[in-house]
């Protein structure tokens, strides 16, 4: 059916929609490569208070500069990229894996408790998350990087479930599960065996999607002074640049670095994300 | 079967109030220990303490609480007060109630969340329209990477760049607040030109980063827009571009947008929130961040009560809006 100028345009856009998701990788790989081979090479020291002389401008010796307690800020980004990633991953782990269950139980049994997940996962996306997560992060004593994980993951479940509730209302339809249902299949060995390997190309989307909500969220509330107080991480790196004043005494190597770090993070899940998206969809749009 | 509709809208409204005021009334609870001792401890323990009078806010905490009733009790007495819209005192500006502190940041907050949020959509709808468009310029194509990396950028990261740039090396606009530290407010020229200058920063920190969102999603909803029959029975009668643009792709795809604005309400305010703390501007979240900072327990409450109603109920006008403006929505089954 397709006309040659047709196929030209779409493998043209195959090759764009790679070029999106090429580009996204390459940058979380160097993230990531930066965030958790860095502190290896990295003396924890120097990112210690009163390390060095405090407010020194980028130099040779400290690429970065020195904030006013004295760190050296390359060493404090280098510890703390690797904390906000933690955050992200643990959220978000913790996330889909409650978001996959309730999606699958929710989009497969459609007995009483279908409603219940959908209606209760439409209430909680109607909440501004950061609402509920102020209540809960002001209440929850000495945060650490662990509990700060833990807090964002309270709502990280959200957008997972409804995601896969509707990919498996569908999935249940389709002809191969009906004729292994038909062949006297179980429910669960068929959600596991059939429906849960298809949703793959959907969980792993979603999951990318659900680590950058969650450091989003966790920046957010460590802007607002609700993070971990005794720990590096790139929202308090912000928070204690604002605090000090480094915006309006103009130490702009306090506060870009973090910036152009988080940046960095969230157009590297943005791409990868919305690469893996249109990549599904061809895919499907092919299938049908 | 509107009514039917109306009716399941606004019982999921009451849901999210329901569910909103019990998590603030469970989640202090929880937590182990006695939440006023907890409280006040880490109040005296950030200086908060030494300005107040202690006896007079401890005081105040317990009949809040009201910890030595059965939970059941406590739980009616919380909804009691909330619908008397009675949140209870500022610890910090003890007499001064929370109620007056929260509205009183709200006109702030709504200026700058409504001016802003309108502005971003229409330039970005009309940007996004205009890339879906098959013969636009080469060059503005080059906007599109721009755009989905504008879009992945917190509002409030935008607005430190700004207040460095504009504030403090070209000093064209001031770094913070939202007037004159020492102007009286008042209906004049002068005033409203002073409050203007000052929102220009966080206005545009909150619009440049709200644009490419708006533009991505127009593109895409006209992309698939322009394949439709009716767009090639226009081009068939002949009908100039530009109206063919405007009229029957744009407006068309301009609805599915306004529900995309309603999803994306939260998301748009809690960057508003942290755009206000950047600014120092004194809205809504600026006070949350206030609070935060002094742990004073009763104004975050009362700002997050807040902050859920009015988007709770913004969302609700507006679907109850949709079906009458968009004939294609069926508002049968969600």
């Amino acid at each position: 059916m397709t006309t040659t100028p047709g196929r030209i345009r779409g493998s043209v856009r195959a090759l764009r929609l790679n070029l999106l998701l090429t580009v996204g990788l390459l940058i979380v790989v160097c993230l990531v490569l930066f965030a958790y081979l860095g502190p290896l090479l990295t003396d924890a020291k120097r990112a210690e208070i009163g390390a060095f002389k405090p407010k020194q401008r980028p130099s040779s010796e400290h690429l970065l500069g020195t904030n006013t307690q004295g760190r050296d800020v390359l060493a404090v980004l280098t510890l703390a990229t690797p904390q906000t990633l933690n955050i992200g991953l643990i959220a978000g782990a913790v996330g889909i894996a409650i978001g996959v269950l309730l999606g699958l139980i929710s989009g497969y049994f459609s007995g009483p408790i279908d409603p219940i997940i959908r209606v209760g996962t439409d209430v909680f996306m109607t909440i501004p998350a950061i609402a509920i997560l102020v209540v809960v992060a002001t209440n929850v004593r000495a945060v650490n990087v662990v509990t700060m994980a833990l807090i964002i993951a309270s709502l990280a479940w959200r957008l997972p479930t409804r995601t896969i509730r509707a990919q498996t209302l569908s999935l249940r339809e389709r002809g191969y599960v009906q004729v292994a249902r038909l062949n006297g299949v179980g429910d669960l060995e068929l959600l596991v065996k059939e429906i849960l390997p298809n949703l793959l190309p959907y969980i792993i989307a979603c999951f990318v999607a659900t680590v950058s909500w969650a450091i989003l969220a966790t920046i957010g509330l460590e802007a607002l002074g609700l993070g971990p107080q005794n720990e590096y991480t790139l929202g308090m790196m912000i928070y204690w640049a604002r605090f000090y004043g480094a915006i309006l005494r103009g130490f702009w190597w306090w506060w870009a670095p973090p910036i152009v770090m988080i940046v960095l993070i969230f157009v590297g899940l943005f791409f990868t994300s919305t690469g893996l998206d249109q990549i599904i969809n061809t895919r499907l749009r092919r299938a049908v | 079967m509107y009514l039917n509709y109306i009716i399941r809208r606004f019982s999921m409204f009451l849901l999210v109030i329901v569910l909103a005021v019990t998590i603030n009334f469970i989640i202090p609870r929880l937590m182990p220990g006695d939440p006023v001792e907890a409280q006040l401890a880490t109040m005296v323990a950030t200086g908060a303490g030494y300005t107040m009078d202690i006896t007079a806010m401890a005081e105040a905490y317990r009949a809040k609480f009201g910890l030595d009733q059965p939970v059941w009790k406590q739980y009616l007495s919380y909804w009691w007060d909330l619908l008397h819209l009675d949140f209870g005192y500022s610890l910090a500006n003890y007499p001064d109630t929370v109620a007056h502190m929260v509205t009183s940041a709200l006109p702030w907050t709504l200026g700058l969340v409504g001016t802003s949020t309108l502005l971003a959509f229409a330039i970005g709808t009309l940007l996004g329209g205009l890339l879906a468009w098959p013969t636009v310029p080469r060059a503005l194509r080059a906007f599109i990477p721009l755009l989905m990396i504008a879009s992945s950028i917190p509002y409030f990261l935008l607005a430190i760049v700004l207040i460095f740039f504009l504030a403090i090396i070209l000093k064209i606009f001031p770094a913070a607040g939202s007037h004159q530290f020492s102007a009286i407010l008042r209906f004049d020229l002068a005033t409203i030109k002073d409050i203007l200058h000052h929102a220009v920063l966080p206005a545009t920190s909150i619009i440049v980063a709200g644009i490419g969102t708006w533009a991505l999603e127009m593109r895409g909803m006209l992309t698939g827009i322009l394949g439709e029959d009716y767009i090639t029975l226009a081009e068939a009668k002949g009908l100039k571009g530009d109206r063919i643009l405007l009229w029957y792709g744009m407006r068309n795809a301009l609805l599915p947008q306004l529900t995309a604005l309603a999803l994306r309400l939260g998301h748009v305010v809690s960057g508003v929130i942290l755009v206000e703390v950047v600014f120092a501007y004194p809205g809504i979240g600026y006070r949350l961040f206030q609070a935060v900072q002094i742990k004073d327990y009763f104004v975050i409450q009362g700002t997050v009560l807040l902050l859920i109603l009015s988007i709770a109920f913004a969302l609700l006008v507006m679907d109850l809006i949709y079906p009458l403006i968009d004939p294609r929505i069926a508002y049968q089954r969600r």
